[in-house]
């Protein structure tokens, strides 16, 4: 059978799969659309939580990523990991025990506060649709990959499932759409990393492979790496290049930021109790860390492969560089898609990839004969070519397509549920509809999903030029905005409304001003983005741990200047740090 | 009282927890990564293993610990569930 049929039927029998369970889990109360009733095992929800945390993002491009920033991708393996410590640790099981629908609602009830509840909303839903166009994009690139459809008709496949399963089921549907998915997802994940260990270094556990002696002689993987790499002007794989504090501020950003997104702290609401909020976050970072320990294994030994390819004998030697000619079929597809592509600078035939951005590697290049890099690769082929490279079977392919879109999926519905229940539970309920019914709040859910699906695939079929730049808004916002408040909220009882509201926009001004100071969204940047210039030598990315710092000193100094909150709160935060007792339930 | 030393009792826990944390990332992985780089044990730089294997695997197991603790002091509080 050829590779197009057999994506089409894996991609098929997935969806059929994920539409099966969304008919079998239909949601009928908003109990059950917004937290699916909260009757989630903890080991589904920690299943459900990791689909609904690694995105297209990290399925396609975290490994590739690692791959050519060699150390310094480490600060996204630590900073997407360790947020869920924080997580579990200060706050899931008490906003558990909160007991209610949503983040907003907690920080509106905590500081008796619709202002503060209003606030909440809009950070929460700037993160998440700045989040959810780069999964619709995702999901639109994979389908035009592999199925040679269009982009935009990917996109409206892709949306048409999602509007499916997130609107007839809610929080219900996603929940087993997304363990469906995470079950997807790792299968073809580890299926082509388990083949690439074992044809480089000949062990069967990539983690293990990773620090294993490759087939071909040559010593341990990880210094033949370091070797080849810096022969080629590179920086050494195990030591990278960014500095310390900037590394330490980035992978800090990223993992308040973690803690801080709403769509995953949701997910805590759905289990049955404060206990098992605990134990789930545990398993959800087992089952991340599974994807997230295999990634820079496969980072490594991809780009030993791919540079073993180019570079075949000793660098600068005549013959040591592939001719053109004798490129593989791999090459030769990927050529394609453009995201490989080639040019002979030295017109000698044969592929130079080595870093001509090194001044220091320039005379070295010359005295090789070499004029420049010859080859240009995408990060996103270490994951989505792997399979070809190792000359697997056409399945495996196909199932990289089918885990691809899965990890998209899974990613934009759990954003999608989070935007609708911020709609129409915080804003309309709460703030405009007051005595709205069950069922007329159940409909509205509906309809926001559902609108909120079509504005997300708008973004993903005409994305504004500013994506890849709020990514770190994203985390940023996160991190500066809503993570502080949620925080001092639980483990303090002195915090009031003034301080909460006036740490939010002052963490939520700060971020974002750093981050257009440099990079520009909507503007052009006001100074250029390099570390002489950055505050500290901390970098955009990073900026959001400056401003959850900067959020929690406003909020402590401004509360303690301003009268101490209502006897409610006190009791509120009370109820919240003791697991047992009456939980008060909505409606 | 009792509600004031169960609080006690997990600020304590959470702090020992999030010293590990801070630990094995940020200290073993990013702050002391050239201390530990000079040390090589089964094929992986000491500082670099941390950065991209060996903090996930603490924090996972660490999460863990500090569920499996957290009911031990739920339990001794009186404050568990149900």
């Amino acid at each position: 059978m050829d590779l197009q049929t057999l994506t089409y039927i894996v991609v098929g029998a997935s969806f059929a799969l994920y539409i099966g369970i969304a008919f079998w889990s239909k949601a009928r109360t908003t109990g059950e659309f917004y937290v699916a009733g909260k009757h989630v095992h903890p080991l589904a929800n920690g299943m459900a939580t990791a689909a609904d945390w690694m995105s297209a993002a990290s399925f396609i491009s975290l490994a590739g990523l690692i791959a050519f920033l060699g150390y310094d991708g480490s600060v996204y393996l630590m900073g997407w990991t360790g947020g869920y410590v924080l997580l579990a640790l200060l706050l899931a099981p008490y906003l558990r025990k909160f007991g209610k629908f949503t983040v907003p609602e907690f920080i509106g009830d905590r500081y008796v506060s619709q202002t503060a509840r209003v606030v909440a909303v809009i950070c929460l839903l700037v993160i998440s649709f700045t989040y959810v166009a780069g999964q619709m994009r995702g999901v639109g690139i994979v389908f035009s990959r592999f199925l040679s459809v269009d982009i935009t008709v990917g996109l409206i496949i892709g949306m048409a499932v999602v509007f499916f399963y997130a609107v007839l089921g809610g929080m219900k549907g996603i929940t087993y759409t997304q363990v469906a998915q995470y079950c997807v997802l790792i299968f073809a994940y580890t299926v082509p990393a388990v083949f690439i260990s074992l044809q480089v270094t000949d062990t069967l556990v990539p983690q293990i492979a990773f620090g294993s002696t490759v087939v071909d002689g040559g010593g341990f993987l990880l210094e033949k790496l370091d070797q080849i790499v810096t022969d080629l002007g590179f920086a050494a794989y195990t030591s990278g290049t960014k500095s310390s504090i900037d590394v330490f501020f980035i992978t800090l950003a990223l993992m308040i930021g973690t803690a801080g997104l709403p769509h995953v702290i949701v997910r805590f609401f759905t289990v049955p109790k404060v206990r098992d909020a605990r134990i789930s976050a545990g398993y959800a970072l087992f089952f991340i860390a599974l994807l997230y320990t295999t990634a820079p294994a496969v980072g490594a030994l991809a780009r030993l492969n791919l540079t073993e390819t180019i570079q075949t004998g000793p660098v600068g030697s005549a013959d040591g560089n592939l001719p053109y000619e004798d490129r593989p079929e791999w090459f030769k597809t990927w050529e394609g898609t453009g995201l490989l592509t080639f040019d002979d600078k030295n017109d000698d035939g044969r592929i130079q990839y080595y870093n001509d951005a090194n001044a220091e590697f320039t005379a070295t290049a010359d005295s090789y004969g070499w004029q420049g890099n010859e080859l240009s690769v995408d990060r996103d082929i270490i994951v989505l070519a792997n399979p070809e490279i190792a000359g697997l079977p056409n399945w495996v392919v196909a199932l990289v397509a089918a885990g691809g879109i899965a990890a998209a999926l899974s990613t934009a519905a759990g954003l999608l549920l989070v935007i609708s229940a911020a709609v129409s539970h915080d804003l309309l309920k709460s703030t405009f509809v007051r005595d709205i019914s069950q069922k007329r709040e159940l409909l509205a859910g509906r309809i926001s999903a559902a609108v909120a699906i079509l504005l997300a695939g708008y973004l993903g079929y005409n994305p504004p030029g500013f994506v890849a730049q709020v990514v770190a808004l994203a985390f940023g916002l996160a991190a500066a905005s809503l993570f502080p408040v949620i925080l001092l909220g639980i483990f303090s009882y002195r915090i009031n409304k003034q301080g909460a509201i006036a740490g939010m926009l002052t963490g939520l001004g700060f971020t974002v001003g750093y981050i257009i100071y440099f990079k520009g969204v909507f503007v052009a940047p006001f100074a250029e983005n390099i570390a002489e210039n950055w505050l500290f030598g901390i970098s955009p990315e990073g900026i959001g741990a400056v401003g959850a710092i900067l959020n929690f000193h406003v909020a402590i100094i401004v509360s303690a200047l301003t009268p101490a909150p209502p006897v409610e709160v006190k009791e509120l935060v009370e109820r919240i740090r003791i697991p047992c007792g009456v939980n008060v339930e909505q409606n | 009282m009792s509600k004031r030393t169960y609080w006690q009792d997990n600020l304590r826990l959470v702090a020992l927890c999030l010293v590990i944390w801070f630990g094995v990332s940020f200290v073993c992985g990013i702050l002391l990564l050239d201390f530990l780089n000079q040390f090589e044990i089964a094929g992986f730089k000491l500082g670099f293993w941390f950065a991209q294997q060996g903090s996930i695997y603490v924090f996972v197991a660490l999460i863990f610990f500090y569920a499996w603790r957290m009911s031990a002091i739920d339990k001794r509080h009186n404050v568990e569930e149900d």
